[in-house]
């Protein structure tokens, strides 16, 4: 009996070892929250999420163990199989809701635009880590290539708010790896003038006889409804003007669980994918709301501090970018659905419903956790 | 930039963190405050509103627009009825539903089939339909015990019929329930909003290409509704504008003639009128009932549909692609007068045979006809004549004439699903073959596309508006169904395509001298015997298609499976001084041109100058056809 114990201990020992303790603590209790939501939101997808989250884990396990020198060098040839996917995406993809975004590939169906989350930054990472000692102006322009490659390709499916979450995740390597203020703050400038002006003379340029040349019409009429709800109450205003209401009839403690009038008669569309946040602030009020934003920030705090501990430059640059990325994720479906951003397609990290994101962010995690035992591994050499 | 210690690069990037995570701070922060706003201090406003989100938007749907013949007959129509529905909020498991609901009013097992089928394809807020068409006494029965049932609602809907069944079927298409594959449809054009409270889109056929014009302006109406989501009292209302009516080119009657002549045989007619390129019949047999589409099909009606070997469901007016067989003759006639290859009067001595590269190509009259000019080679089909004139004209110069008349291409009719047939030519077989030693083009092809076998392949519709574009000298139109979109509101009237597409640079001596011996095919040629006693002059012209080659053997039809029968053809435009009808007819494996489809373009020209109502189908039964003598063959006249 102790025997087998021992062997048991032994098991569950072998396979905890790669995993970093705290992410992986803070991973489930993220999990947990969103099997609770999902619970009320809608119960029929409790099975298949449990599914793709024992996928995502197995997917985030394989990450953690394999050594950061080989996670790197995966880097070059992913990037080029993943850019050559998307030209093939641009060439013989299929239009789904007038965009290509997918492959058919004979036994799935891919979507090339995913893999370049994690791919990019790696990418860049490993680029920067070949130059390192030597990096100079030119290394960013190149750099910048790389990542604007896919980003366009991304872009022209059109797919922006999935290019966002690319473009994000490559600027912050770039960021990192100590990228020019000079370079910086002109464009933030333009950036906010910019938004400034779009609120500030929202009225004008929403009529529709204006075009807005760099963005698809339907683009141009997401931003403009941010602005005016009530413009098209009927169509695509609905989502933001209901997840609001959603959101603020919460209060301070919420309606409870499974009690959201707003959910359960079903004012709330997508509401167990990209809108899955409004059930929580229906349900679970302001605590709810402030309970998930600190889960997300001593996860992005984990990821910080593996960044900082990390013994190579292209560690560094992985973890950094990696983190972020969980950031922009959280920081780009909370301020839509609370009607401050505009309604781009982007899921609520580790709780929205779907497969695809969640194993891309265990992936994330996974990664991070193998440059956090590289540390381990250094230390004890 | 570059950092030679590695301990300042360290610091470097510490700071950077620094940076991002004092914004990743400031950007939670600022959502913090927002949720703060939102749930603290609007918290009242936004509680009041979810209150009133006990009112709810309901989409009003408009009423789809209807579709008539040229003369006002309706093709396409709506009716209302009282449909049991319950929304999917409402529900947890709906077998225990359902058997409760049984004692009030009938639900079949097709019911709960179809109803699951609804619920998995179905948005969030619509609600999904348990039992359609109740009569007023289950209405009655329900409305008494209501209460039983939360959730559970009659309502008055519209549903789409089609009054005249398989009638131009083909034409009209039918409207089914939409499925995700419209969904994405409707997503792409922006027009998500406006099929709110839409159940059904046209899937194909008219329903289908005019679905924009037929749909109309969804409506909705703030209505206050209870706790359990059902609707109390109507607070404000914007009605919805209905969809626009088709009015058709279509003759409703001519069609029927036409559609009963076939009498149930595989073939197609499409006939149009020159002046204008409206379609006035466009005929695929066997046909099918559109009416079974409407509320999502049996299984066993679907496959009863779909593994019939007839295909009732292949609209064969535009997407079956034959060779024109001996109907391509007046054309290629007409472009050996445009080039000056051949004048009207030059005549060939016809042994029978045309040795071309040591290849010897057959008439089908043995010893041949002996001397023979143009008019006679049309009247009496001489295959001779054309073998020589293809090998004159070259292949290049016969395409390039054809292109003008669309052969090969898409007419660009109002419907879908038209295929585009091949126009024999060298580039064409360059492009249509991967290797190269198929890619060559041979002298000896040109021979046998010369007759309008070979290669050559078109569709009913692209052979009947060939027809039409000759009759009217040259003046080609993009046929269409449509001839114009009425407003139901304002009864303004759109005209589709009232200007011709081009004008072919013909003498007018040419085209009338085709037109001649068109004409003589029915007065002493080929056609004599389906047009015998006409009371109108008709040009016309018989045609056969090989389905089958028959390697030197001469053809006997009786021995030869019905399947693998050759295709019979037929064109004709009447009356011949001022062309009001043109069409073309195909019987599939009808054998002889003259034999089969001769007699059915007989029946609908009689009926469409002179309202001759025919006794009978011009086709006989399937088992008689076998019945028929081979009058055609017996006489020595080529198809």
């Amino acid at each position: 009996m102790t025997g087998r114990r021992f062997e048991l201990r032994r098991v569950v020992v072998a396979l905890l070892e790669p995993l970093d303790p705290i992410l992986l603590v803070l991973l489930c209790l993220l999990l947990g929250y969103a099997f609770t939501l999902m619970a009320s939101a809608s119960p029929a997808r409790m099975e298949s999420q449990m599914i793709n989250s024992a996928v995502a884990v197995v997917v985030m396990w394989i990450a953690a163990r394999l050594p950061v020198p080989r996670i790197l060098a995966l880097a070059l040839p992913v990037y080029l199989v993943g850019v050559l996917l998307l030209v093939a995406v641009a060439l013989f993809g299929q239009t789904s809701k007038g965009a290509q975004r997918w492959l058919d590939i004979g036994v799935a169906r891919i979507q090339p635009s995913e893999i370049m989350k994690i791919a990019v930054p790696l990418m860049l990472a490993w680029y920067f880590h070949h130059r390192e000692g030597a990096i100079g102006a030119r290394d960013f322009v190149f750099a910048g290539i790389l990542l604007l490659v896919p980003v366009g390709l991304i872009v022209r499916q059109p797919d922006l708010g999935t290019a966002l979450l690319v473009a994000a995740a490559g600027f912050f390597v770039l960021f990192f790896a100590g990228l020019s203020w000079k370079l910086i703050a002109p464009v933030a400038v333009a950036g906010i003038i910019g938004i400034g002006s779009i609120v500030g003379f929202g009225d004008r340029i929403c009529q529709p006889e204006v075009d807005w040349v760099v963005l698809h019409g339907y683009q141009k009429n997401r931003v403009c409804t941010l602005l005016d709800p009530t413009s098209d109450p009927l169509g695509k205003g609905f989502h933001i003007i209901q997840s609001t209401i959603a959101i603020g009839s919460g209060g301070l403690a919420g309606k409870g669980w499974r009690d959201g009038t707003q959910t359960h008669l079903a004012f709330i569309p997508e509401r167990h994918t990209d809108f899955i946040f409004a059930v929580l602030g229906e349900e679970f009020g302001f605590v709810g709301a402030c309970l998930l934003v600190f889960l997300y920030i001593a996860l992005i705090t984990r990821g910080f501090v593996i960044a900082i501990a990390a013994p190579t430059l292209s560690s560094r640059l992985l973890a950094g970018a990696v983190t972020m990325i969980f950031f922009t994720y959280a920081f780009v479906n909370m301020g839509m659905v609370s009607g401050m951003l505009p309604v781009v397609g982007v899921p609520l990290p580790f709780i929205s419903y779907g497969g695809t994101a969640l194993v891309t962010l265990c992936l994330g995690l996974g990664i991070l956790m193998s440059i956090q035992r590289a540390r381990y591994l250094t230390q004890q050499t | 930039m570059s950092f030679d210690a590695p301990d300042q690069e360290l610091q470097h990037f510490r700071s950077r963190l620094l940076v991002a995570g004092s914004f990743m701070l400031l950007c939670f922060a600022v959502l913090v405050a927002r949720f703060g706003w939102l749930q603290i201090n609007r918290f009242d406003y936004y509680h009041t509103r979810a209150e009133d989100n006990r009112i709810a938007l309901v989409p009003i749907s408009p009423n789809r627009g209807l579709i008539v013949d040229r003369d006002g007959e309706v093709l396409a129509r709506n009716y209302a009825a009282y449909t049991l529905e319950i929304a999917p909020t409402h529900f947890r498991r709906a077998d225990p539903l359902f058997d409760q609901l049984q004692s009030v009013v009938e639900i079949t097992p097709r019911d709960r089939r179809r109803f699951r089928k609804i619920l998995d394809e179905s948005r969030n807020f619509d609600s999904v339909p348990i039992r359609i068409r109740l009569s007023d006494e289950e209405v009655a029965r329900f409305v008494a015990r209501r209460f039983e049932f939360q959730g559970v609602e009659v309502k008055a809907r519209l549903f789409r019929d089609y009054p005249n069944g398989s009638l131009a079927a083909h034409v009209i298409g039918y409207i089914g329930r939409i499925n995700e594959r419209d969904l994405e449809r409707i997503a792409a054009r922006e027009a998500s909003a406006n099929y709110r409270g839409t159940e059904h889109i046209g899937k194909v056929g008219l329903e289908q290409s005019y679905e924009d014009e037929l749909h109309g302006v969804t409506g909705f109406e703030e209505v206050e509704v209870d706790a359990g989501g059902r609707a109390v009292r109507q607070l404000r209302r914007t009605p919805p504008t209905s969809g626009n009516n088709l009015v058709l080119t279509l003759d409703r009657g001519l069609q029927r003639v036409a559609e009963n002549a076939f009498n149930g045989r595989r073939g197609a007619l499409v006939a149009i009128e020159p002046a204008t390129g409206g379609v006035l019949a466009l005929v695929s047999s066997p046909s099918f009932n559109p009416n079974l589409f409407v509320d999502g099909i049996s299984t066993q009606d679907w496959n009863a549909l779909n593994n019939s070997p007839d295909h009732p469901l292949l609209n064969r007016a535009l997407a079956s692609a034959n060779p024109p067989g001996s109907t391509f003759k007046p054309f290629m006639a007409l472009a050996a007068l445009t080039t000056g290859k051949r004048t009207a009067d030059q005549a060939i001595v016809d042994p029978g045979y045309f040795d071309f590269g040591g290849h010897r190509f057959r008439d089908d009259k043995v010893g041949g006809h002996g001397m023979v000019d143009m008019y006679k080679s049309i009247a009496f089909s001489c295959n001779t004549y054309y073998y020589r004139l293809a090998a004159d004209l070259g292949i290049e110069q016969i395409a390039g004439f054809m292109d003008g008349f669309g052969l090969g291409s898409r007419t660009g009719v109002d419907l879908e699903g038209e295929a585009s047939g091949v126009l024999p030519s060298p580039e064409w077989k360059r492009t249509r073959f991967r290797r190269v030693e198929q890619q060559k083009w041979f002298a000896g092809e040109t021979i046998s596309v010369g007759i309008g076998q070979g290669y050559n392949a078109y569709t009913p519709i692209q052979l009947a508006s060939a027809v039409a574009t000759l009759a009217a000298d040259g003046v080609r139109f993009r046929p269409h169904l449509v001839r114009y979109v009425e407003d139901v509101r304002t009864g303004s009237r759109r005209v589709i395509e009232p200007e011709p597409l081009l004008h072919l640079p013909l003498a007018q001596e040419h085209v009338d001298f085709i037109k001649q011996a068109m004409e003589g095919v029915n007065l002493e040629g080929t056609g004599r015997r389906a047009f015998k006693d006409a009371g109108y002059r008709v040009a016309g012209k018989t045609g056969t298609a090989q389905v089958f080659s028959l390697r030197g053997a001469t053809y006997r039809e009786k021995q030869i499976r019905e399947r693998l029968r050759d295709h019979s053809l037929y064109v004709a435009f009447a009356p011949v001084e001022k062309p009001a009808i043109a069409l073309a007819v195909l019987v599939e494996n009808g054998g002889f041109g003259s034999q089969a489809a001769a007699p059915i373009a007989r029946q609908v020209l009689d009926y469409y100058l002179l309202g001759i109502e025919p006794e009978r189908p011009a086709l006989p039964d399937e088992e008689a056809s076998d019945e028929i003598e081979p009058a055609a063959a017996a006489q020595g006249v080529t198809p």
